[in-house]
């Protein structure tokens, strides 16, 4: 159990850290949405349930998994937030980006 | 092995954490910014799980989940500030 807990928190963390480097490397805001909304629910929400695992009670499990569905329902409300934010307040895209739907009317 | 498991956890953390604070501070728009703190904020959320687990205190993990509540709000208010910013 413990060995699966650990497991769980380095998949977690290793998720993190691509989102984080998504973060540093892609070319413009709306990529770098992309990575760090996978790096939200799905790293940091991994690592929670490790955590959460660890202790052995399933109350905190409980707990921990409320917290995991909240990151879920939360999370791409967020990013869709920015992003639209983003997209008003007039922040350009990356030139290399082939289709944009939002030009004429957003 | 567990101990050794989560010192790697709080170094990817950690990298992850410069990454999100390099990307504050040179993020060309003000979205990028907003966008770094956000994960920022997320990542600590995921330290201070892992902390939980090297003091063996679970209500630890209270407080990352009531920081992720916290860390949503802001960013929602930050992505309104971003919309409003515009019309003056």
């Amino acid at each position: 159990m413990s060995y699966a807990a650990d497991l769980i928190i380095l998949i977690g963390a290793l998720f993190a850290l691509l989102g984080a480097l998504g973060v540093l490397r892609f070319p413009d805001v709306y990529t770098r949405l992309h990575a760090a909304s996978k790096a939200g629910p799905l790293g940091v929400g991994l690592i929670l349930v490790g955590a959460g695992l660890h202790s052995g009670e399933p109350l905190i499990v409980l707990r921990v998994l409320l917290g995991l569905l909240f990151l879920i329902l939360v999370s791409p409300i967020a990013a869709h937030l920015l992003a639209r934010a983003a997209l008003r307040s007039g922040v350009p895209s990356s030139t290399s980006t082939s289709i944009n739907e939002f030009t004429s009317n957003h | 092995m567990t101990d050794l498991v989560l010192d790697g956890a709080y170094v990817l953390l950690a990298v992850a954490m410069l990454m999100a604070v390099i990307r504050v501070l040179r993020g060309p728009t003000l979205a990028d910014r907003i966008l770094g703190l956000d994960l920022a904020t997320t990542l600590a959320v995921g330290l201070i799980a892992i902390f939980a687990v090297t003091v063996r205190q679970w209500l630890y993990l209270d407080i990352a989940i009531a920081l992720a509540l916290v860390g949503f709000v802001a960013s929602a208010a930050f992505a309104r500030y971003l919309i409003s910013q515009r019309h003056q």
